[in-house]
């Protein structure tokens, strides 16, 4: 399907003068220059014909022209590849300023306007917990549909360990915004976001040492049941054996936010308490930015190091990677710890942002939600997962509604688009695999595999225990 | 020819009913080249896999360098010195040839997460060091200016020498090569052999050959085990096995000695 609609597409533009020989004689700049001007031609002209138009959307194309356009990895300053670096801190600017300009942002055509800084905020910490995911499934290819139990993990970290919840106790290390005479273990959210994250990589590890042996489909099950199961233990946890540990159905209400202190915010200029700030959820957003930077960073530094290729190899073929003197369960495990690990940070501090933890945030559908994430954007590849994250949680908050809203006015009809959501999702997701399958901003690994089939015939016999090599150990 | 490299005891693999190896007594002398031979169907895929780890044998033992190995997994084998390669190429597909090589690499480097993170000096070091000792080795096995092209989009022979450059990056002491010339033409066979006895002269490996082309087996071959429905029917030097009558009727069927 996909490649006949390539061939009529090349079919129409040689009928205009411009076969596909031509267009590859052509220097990579100049295609780039010719695809961008198209396409934001394209969108100007949308948002014109929509009726929401504002000079801005020029800025904006501007801005897109200048990134895309030069070639700006060869950009070199005294002999050092400055250039490379460009396009990111560029992007990163433009992100960092965004609650800035925000409001002299044009609307989208039919998707309304530009996603407010609150939403921003969720799609940060969704960005976070898909590259956390993309370590299992990218990297290791290990199918994982139980990842929402790290996000629940990281959210009753910070639940217990900075909430009222355990009134018996009284304990408070740096924690702001505290009531007089208040009860409980408050930690700073500082300290609560590595805890939740090394809690939850402990949580990986221990779900993936029975699971992990699997491949495959089985591993998929069952991870898919742990999943089940973290959910269940939070709605249950209210009575564990006479003790409180997750207060049931309602939730661990309010969990603290995050800040300094009254010391750092006069001598540092750091915020004392981020509940307190005039432009709250602009500063909630740029802390997502750091946290989504240093996930960034370290799954960029693994893709490259000997356990990142490790988890390449495993993906590609097990039984070699094992013949290679990969310890298959050891190296998987790692890959399971160091997913699980962001999505526990992740977790941790959406519960700081909402104030709450509630364990009707953690169905089943929130892993299949964060696995479309990282399909949608391209496996294995950091930015197109963080691509796929953002434009899903985008949806997912405010997209729908905008879009239901418009189809509403304009055709006087009464669909609340909201309500099908996973069946809008999943309709992108069949687009993708269909026209797209490496996700839209693919790995360059992962493209050629999808296109023209994968090859891994399993050779251990799995009743002899074979499959199992740390089994044994 | 000092010691025993590999050592294997009374050897028994079953698959349900089917006995695959039959109790094989069987000994790879320490720089020496063995080949282990016999029809379609006659076990020496599942023996290898044995030594490797792969397969978990049903009964015996099999001991490596003095030390009992039998059920240790896959990966402990290649970290006490046995390199293999696949009877049917099991590159990593999508990697390029040199990280295929540093894939093979991963038992010799040290470098764990955080240190990978941080990226301390010495992990740098080892990388950089590791990169340089991968290209001597794609080098060595012929792979010269091949280093990034992705392991599918090398040719037929280069995927074959690219397997050989990998199991070679785990610094065996023995290498254990699956009908490496299969599918090659006489010249790159010949090429081949020459190849394997380098690498003894060279580095002192010993090779453990599962081989069809009898060329290449009685080329090279100080010894030459014959396995045939799962059973060791004779073993010796290759003149000898070339006289043996049981190996004959094996290859060529019953009255074949007497007419």
């Amino acid at each position: 399907m996909r490649r006949r609609l390539g061939e009529s597409w090349w079919r129409a533009l040689s009928g205009a003068g411009l076969d596909q020989q031509r267009w590859r004689s052509w220097p990579a700049w100049t295609r780039r220059a010719i695809k961008a001007t198209v396409a934001l031609v394209a969108g100007l002209v949308l948002i014109a014909l929509f009726g929401v138009w504002s000079s801005s959307a020029l800025a904006i194309a501007a801005a897109v022209l200048v990134l895309v356009v030069p070639s700006w990895d060869r950009l070199r300053v005294g002999g050092r590849p400055v250039g490379k670096w460009i396009p990111g801190l560029a992007v990163l600017g433009i992100a960092v300023a965004y609650p800035y300009y925000l409001d002299s942002m044009p609307q989208m055509p039919v998707f309304g306007p530009f996603p407010a800084v609150s939403t921003m905020v969720v799609m940060a910490i969704f960005a976070m917990m898909a590259i956390g995911l993309n370590f299992v499934v990218g990297y290791a290819g290990l199918l994982d549909l139980g990842y929402v139990a790290f996000y629940a993990m990281g959210a009753y970290m910070a639940a217990w360990f900075a909430s009222d919840q355990f009134s018996n106790k009284h304990i408070n290390l740096g924690a702001v915004g505290l009531f007089p005479g208040w009860a409980g273990i408050h930690l700073t959210i500082w300290l609560v976001l590595p805890m939740a994250g090394i809690a939850t990589a402990i949580v990986g590890v221990i779900i993936g040492l029975p699971t992990l042996r699997l491949r495959g489909d089985y591993l998929a099950i069952v991870t898919l049941g742990f999943g089940e199961i973290m959910p269940q233990v939070a709605q249950n946890g209210n009575d564990l054996f006479g003790f409180n540990l997750t207060n049931g159905t309602g939730g661990i209400t309010p969990v603290d936010g995050p800040g300094f202190g009254n010391w750092a915010q006069a001598n540092l200029h750091l915020l004392a308490n981020y509940l307190n700030a005039g432009n709250f959820d602009a500063v909630f957003f740029w802390t997502a930015l750091v946290l989504v930077l240093i996930a960034v960073f370290c799954s960029s530094r693994l893709r490259d190091s000997r356990l990142g290729r490790a988890w390449v190899a495993i993906r590609e073929d097990e039984t070699a990677a094992a013949a290679m003197g990969i310890p298959l369960m050891r190296t998987k495990t790692w890959a399971y710890a160091t997913g699980a690990f962001f999505g526990g940070v992740a977790g941790a501090y959406y519960a700081s942002y909402r104030s709450g933890t509630f364990p009707d945030d953690f169905k089943f559908n929130i892993s299949v939600f964060i696995l479309c994430m990282v399909i949608l954007g391209g496996m294995g590849n950091i930015w197109g997962v963080i691509f796929g994250a953002c434009f899903l949680a985008y949806l997912n908050q405010e997209g729908l509604a905008n879009t239901g809203a418009w189809i509403n006015a304009h055709f006087h009809s009464n669909i609340q688009v909201p309500n099908y959501e996973f069946g809008i999702y999943g309709v992108i997701i069949v687009l993708v695999m269909l026209f797209r399958p490496e996700g839209l901003i693919p790995s360059s690994r992962n493209a050629a595999e999808l296109h023209e089939g994968v090859h891994d015939e399993p050779l251990y016999d799995v009743q002899q225990g074979g499959g199992l090599p740390e089994a044994a150990a | 020819m000092s010691g025993v490299l590999l050592e294997t005891h009374a050897l028994r693999k079953e698959f349900g009913g089917l006995v695959a190896n039959h109790d094989v007594d069987f000994v790879v002398p320490e720089g020496s080249i063995v080949s282990l031979i016999g029809p379609n169907g006659a076990g020496k895929t599942t023996f290898f896999n044995m030594l490797t780890g792969v397969y978990k044998p049903t009964a015996g033992r099999v001991f490596f360098a003095g030390e009992d190995m039998t059920g240790k997994p896959p990966h402990a084998y290649t970290q006490r010195g046995i390199g293999r390669t696949f009877q049917n190429i099991r590159l990593f597909q999508n990697m390029t040839a040199l990280e295929n090589v540093l894939v093979g690499m991963h038992t010799r480097l040290k470098g764990n997460l955080f240190e990978a993170i941080l990226r301390t000096p010495r992990v740098r070091r080892e990388e950089t060091a590791a990169r340089d000792r991968a290209r001597e080795l794609l080098d060595f096995c012929g792979l010269h200016r091949r280093a990034e092209i992705v392991g599918r989009n090398l040719s037929y022979g280069d995927q074959r020498r690219l397997e050989v450059a990998r199991a070679l990056a785990t610094q065996p002491k023995l290498l254990l090569l699956d009908e490496p010339t299969a599918g090659m033409n006489p010249q790159e066979t010949a090429e081949f052999t020459e190849f394997v006895a380098v690498l003894r002269a060279e580095r002192g490996l010993a090779v453990l050959l599962i081989e069809h082309d009898m060329r290449v087996v009685m080329g090279v071959s100080d010894r030459v085990t014959v396995l045939d429905y799962g059973e060791k029917i004779a073993e010796g030097t290759p003149v000898e096995i070339q006289k043996d009558e049981r190996v004959i009727e094996a290859y060529l069927g019953s009255g074949a000695v007497s007419a």
